[in-house]
């Protein structure tokens, strides 16, 4: 094949993916290595690419401890209450009590935040989110991370890690190709920091034909931080923590402002507050939790899902009221179009004025990520004084592999990071990461010609296939011997929506429909083989098909493992519907064995921070039993 | 189809094809002008839209849920530091909106971390990163810990 090989040699730090995450840690990797070489590996352009390319119109998780308003400990309380329980909190505090120092950063830069009139504090949205003008918001972090990287490589696709052949488990660099020019690319660096974001499109969407990529979660999110770090054999957790969205309909339109600040609130299709004919039902399933303030999303999903299913749908977002006022609509709008410009495309379509009509609601297929509320991702070291031995192996957000970072969406057990908590992520994998290669623990790190030819020749296959087996057929897309990726994803999608719980089964699976659909995904992994691009362009798909499928595959296996419904509203075991504390009351993790493809899993016990609150509450309850 | 390009504004230049996050913006061989590929893989996130220098690209709202006859347009300026809106609802009626898009002149305020002094080793020990503490409340308090907090990590339920 005509594509060049280019080698990127001496890397100290190489950042896959330019999101917010991965600006982060190549912005502060500089600070931490003057003198080292930091490269970054994006797929798109940097000034537009990942979740935050449109822009966003809110930081949600900012503290306030310099206007007196929250402490770290107050959101891990708040992020761990919305998980149910299950995160990990040493992960969250730290997040969380630098958070802060990263959304000041980001005013002096340029980005405009929106100020109460009469405080002088940051305008809230609600307790934990401030307002911004975020059209740019990519942009200007990109901006800081090019001026601390050596080089941007951008429309670089990574397909894989490259793994240390002198030392077992250590990672080595990353190949991928060029979707331009298609050559192939070798990064060998001395660490990794996996930053490639969470995956929509892994369930099948409710939008059919061309609304197909109106997706809630971008679709270019395509689970690239998980494919990587299950090939190499990462551990990971919480992977059967999927998300489902209560959002406007068909244009996934944000609400948290709606409901946080211009006070919009739901109802069901007779005009009346719903959430209460659930609460013996939810009391039922989860217990106590059902008491706790705020109420879970989750269990805020379950009552929109079973009024529906009651027949007395659609559920509506009551905005006539609040809409009245000319301030409030007008940040309404802005919040769209800063942030989901195609609910606003909707919106004048359908004339809709919320004014005068109140707009429906409905819940989305199923998205895997780590970053928003919830918890999907790879199994990472605390920081050394926060965390209990479990948690700890030496280097903050360093995965079970040596030298291989994660944050962001690929970080596992911190769910209400958003943008500002992923780039403050990314900054902690940063400075861990120098500390690695400064304590000599990139020494000597070998890989062979044979595993970089090896995996050269993988990556191009699809084009090869194409080139062998196009002609078989007269033309179009039906063939009996290859498959492109378009094909492969939507069957991938049906076969998560129909046995792993997506929109068409209402969320509902079982043991026995999961290892159904365990099988079915190996088939479509053994096809998988015969993936065909007609391009460059295709061939990009075929990759990120990968990294879907992978990320898949590890869904149904973690939701197989945890035999109870910890959160009903985003998924339902049939046949373990209640919440189960007992037994449950544990991180799950899972580890994809690189050379077998073997699955393991096991529990992770779960600390949880205990301050006066906690104590108060003990004692309190130990005095009612 | 998601974004669209108008044949007579469009003049190849490739900056849609530059920015796009889903690498779906081409340029037609025979054309020579810029098309979406693959409108089902389009976000309708509007990077291109907001990069089109001749205002050729547009948006019609996904086939599948959205009536024909609306547009939301869209003028970004970098130098003026504004990004304006222009909604046309089916009916006819026009809503505009502007917004700020930075406050200071891009990029000048962005440090170069290679040229400020390098950290200590007891920053380098210590769990503090880049302005920290300084950053974390503008003012000298030190960061938080577990100890500062009276917390401590427990095994079980605890809420
Ligand atoms: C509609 C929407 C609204 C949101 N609203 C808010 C909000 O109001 N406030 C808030 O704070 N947060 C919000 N968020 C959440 C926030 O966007 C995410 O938490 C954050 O972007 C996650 O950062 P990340 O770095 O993990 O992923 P991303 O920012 O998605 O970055 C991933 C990067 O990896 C690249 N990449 C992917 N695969 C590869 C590959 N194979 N090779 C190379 N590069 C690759 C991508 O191109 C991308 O640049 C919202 C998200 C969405 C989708
Ligand atoms: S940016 Fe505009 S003018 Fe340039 S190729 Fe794209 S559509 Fe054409
Ligand atoms: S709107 Fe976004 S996803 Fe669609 S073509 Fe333009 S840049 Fe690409």
């Amino acid at each position: 094949m005509a594509y060049k090989t280019i080698v990127v040699d001496d890397i100290d730090i190489l950042v896959v993916g330019a999101g917010l995450s991965g600006t982060g840690a190549a912005w502060e990797a500089r600070y931490w290595g003057q003198d080292k070489k930091i490269v970054i590996a994006e797929k798109a352009n940097i000034y537009r690419s990942g979740a935050v390319a449109m822009g966003l119109y809110a930081i949600n998780c900012y503290m306030g401890t310099r206007f007196g308003e929250n402490n770290p400990e107050d959101h891990v309380r708040y992020a761990r209450n919305d998980l149910m329980g299950m995160v990990r909190e040493d992960l969250l505090f730290d997040m969380a009590r630098h958070v802060d120092s990263t959304v000041h950063q980001f005013e002096e830069w340029g980005l405009p935040i929106m100020r109460d009139p009469e405080t002088g504090t940051y305008q809230r949205e609600g307790k934990w989110q401030i307002m911004i003008h975020g059209e740019s918001y990519k942009p200007i972090v990109a901006m800081a991370a090019m001026k601390s990287a050596d080089k941007v490589y951008n429309r670089i696709c990574v397909t894989h890690l490259l793994m240390d052949e002198a030392k077992e488990n250590r990672v080595a660099g990353a190949v991928g190709f060029n979707v331009r020019t298609g050559d192939f690319y070798v990064f060998r660096s001395k660490t990794v920091i996996v930053t490639a974001g969470g995956a929509s499109m892994i369930y099948k969407p409710r939008s059919t034909g061309e609304g197909a990529g109106r997706v809630w979660y971008a679709p270019w999110s395509s689970g690239s931080a998980y494919g990587l770090l299950i090939q190499a054999g990462a551990k990971m957790t919480q992977m059967e923590n999927r998300i489902v969205l209560a959002r406007f309909k068909d244009g996934y339109g944000p609400v948290g402002a709606y409901f946080l600040h211009l006070k919009t609130y739901t109802q069901n299709g007779l005009g009346e507050e719903y959430e209460s004919h659930w609460y013996d039902e939810l009391k039922k399933m989860v217990g106590e939790y059902i008491d706790h303030h705020p109420v879970p999303t989750c269990l805020r999903n379950h009552a929109l899902i079973r009024e529906v299913l009651a027949g007395r749908g659609p559920i509506h977002m009551v905005t006539m009221h609040s809409f009245q006022d000319p301030h409030l609509e007008e940040v309404g709008w802005h919040n769209f179009l800063g942030m989901t410009v195609g609910q606003a495309v909707l919106w004048a379509s359908t004339d809709l004025d919320p004014k005068c009509e109140n707009p429906e609601l409905t819940t989305s297929e199923p998205y895997v990520m780590g970053s928003h509320a919830t918890a999907c991702g790879a199994w990472c070291s605390g920081p050394e004084d926060v965390s209990p031995p479990e948690y700890f192996w030496g280097y903050n957000r360093m995965t079970t592999v040596h030298g291989l970072f994660g944050a962001g969406d690929a970080c596992g057990g911190t769910p209400h990071a958003f943008s500002s908590g992923s780039f403050t992520e990314g900054r902690l994998a940063a400075k861990a990461a120098c500390q690695y290669i400064d304590d000599g623990k990139a020494e000597g790190i070998v890989v062979s010609d044979r595993q970089i030819e090896e995996l050269r020749e993988k990556i191009y296959k699809p084009l090869e296939n194409y080139k062998i087996w196009n002609n078989e057929v007269v033309a179009g897309d039906v063939n009996p011997t290859i498959l492109y990726p378009k094909q492969g994803l939507i069957r991938m999608q049906k076969i998560m929506d129909e046995y792993c719980g997506g929109v068409s089964m209402q969320y509902m699976t079982n043991e026995k429909l999961l290892n159904i659909g365990l099988k079915k995904l190996a088939i479509l992994r053994e096809d998988m083989e015969m993936l065909a691009a007609r391009d460059l362009h295709e061939l990009l798909r075929c990759w990120e098909l990968h990294h879907r499928v992978l990320t898949s595959e590890a869904v149904m296996h973690h939701t197989l493992f945890r035999k109870e419904t910890r959160w009903p509203g985003y998924y339902y075991r049939g046949d373990h519907l209640y919440l189960d504390d007992e037994n449950w009351h544990v991180l799950t993790v899972s580890r994809r064995d690189p050379k077998t493809g073997e699955w393991t899993m096991e529990k992770a016990p779960l600390y949880h921070i205990v301050g006066d609150v906690e104590e108060e509450y003990q004692k309190k309850k130990a005095a009612k039993s | 189809m998601p974004t669209f390009v108008y044949m007579t504004r469009c003049d190849g230049c490739g900056y849609c094809v530059d920015i796009c996050p889903s690498d779906i913006m081409h340029i037609d061989t025979t054309w020579r002008r810029a098309y979406n590929i693959e409108p089902d893989m389009c976000w309708e996130c509007y990077s291109c839209v907001k990069a089109c220098p001749m205002h050729a690209i547009d948006v019609r709202g996904y086939a599948d849920f959205c009536p024909l006859g609306h547009a939301v347009r869209v003028h970004r300026d970098e130098e003026e530091g504004i990004i304006a809106w222009r909604i046309k609802f089916r009916s006819g009626r026009i809503k505009d909106l502007v917004a700020p898009i930075t406050t200071k002149p891009w990029g000048k305020y962005i440090p170069d971390l290679k040229q400020v002094p390098a950290p200590t080793k007891e920053q380098r020990e210590s769990q503090l990163l880049f302005n920290e503490p300084k950053y974390i409340r503008l003012d000298d308090g030190d960061l938080y810990t577990l100890e500062s907090q009276g917390l401590k990590m427990r095994q079980g339920v605890y809420y």
